[in-house]
């Protein structure tokens, strides 16, 4: 009986360190590691800015509809 | 009277089994570190390759619109037209077509990082680590939001 109850606690604790475990694993958030994955994705993103002026000259000479001529006028 | 159990086989089982949550309860402790070690999330998926370069051609009708102030940094990792005057009114519909765009690549592109690193439920994070970023680095001039408010670096 003294036994059985102490296997009881052991089991207990088993199953609590399992869901602790689990518990860990998903609480936890990267955050300087997303910060550096956003940067990276960030810099390429507006490092066409330079590129895209240069390509403006490129532009299509068809239809003045607004849907296309997403510019202010410079 | 009682009797003092002396290493009778259930007692044996019994260490077996403390050993075993102890075990357990060292590799939960062990498991952030492992994560941690790696240093980086995955990025270069099919998905997010074409999303980024999706931004990146938009970005460069986007970039005067940033630098007129008619579009601005939001505060939760959006763009927003913040100053429809600044937009002559026949451009207005490709302009709000060119924001809508931008903002379902952006969200589209903070739900497959976290898909991509097995986290799904990571996205609001991920959001929130662009959308402080994102401000941070626009150039001086640009419009972005913070409290609330709409303030020019």
């Amino acid at each position: 009986m003294f036994t059985s109850r102490l296997r009881l606690l052991a089991m207990a604790l088993l199953t609590a360190s399992t869901a602790a475990a689990c518990v860990t694993i998903n609480i936890y958030f990267p955050a300087a590691a997303a910060e550096k994955a956003a940067d990276r994705i960030i810099d390429e993103v507006w490092q066409a800015r330079e590129a895209g002026k240069a390509g403006k000259a490129s532009q299509p000479a068809a239809g003045a509809d607004s849907a296309t001529a997403a510019q202010p006028e410079e | 009277m009682r009797m003092k159990p002396v290493a009778t086989p259930s007692s044996a089982r019994l260490r077996q089994l403390a050993l075993l949550a102890a075990l357990l309860c060292g590799a939960a402790l062990f498991q952030p570190a492992v994560v941690q070690a790696q240093g980086n999330l995955e990025i270069n998926t099919p998905a997010i390759a074409s999303l980024r370069s999706s931004m990146q051609s938009r970005h460069a009708q986007l970039a005067p619109l940033y630098a007129s102030g008619a579009i601005g940094l939001a505060a939760d990792g959006s763009i927003a037209l913040r100053d429809a005057a600044a937009v002559p009114l026949a451009q207005r519909a490709g302009v709000n077509n060119l924001v809508a765009a931008e903002n379902a690549d952006r969200s589209a592109l903070y739900r497959e990082v976290a898909r991509a690193n097995q986290h799904p439920e990571w996205e609001a994070d991920i959001r929130n680590t662009f959308a402080t970023r994102w401000i941070e680095r626009a150039p001086a001039g640009w419009w972005v939001q913070r409290g609330g408010q709409w303030t020019q670096k």
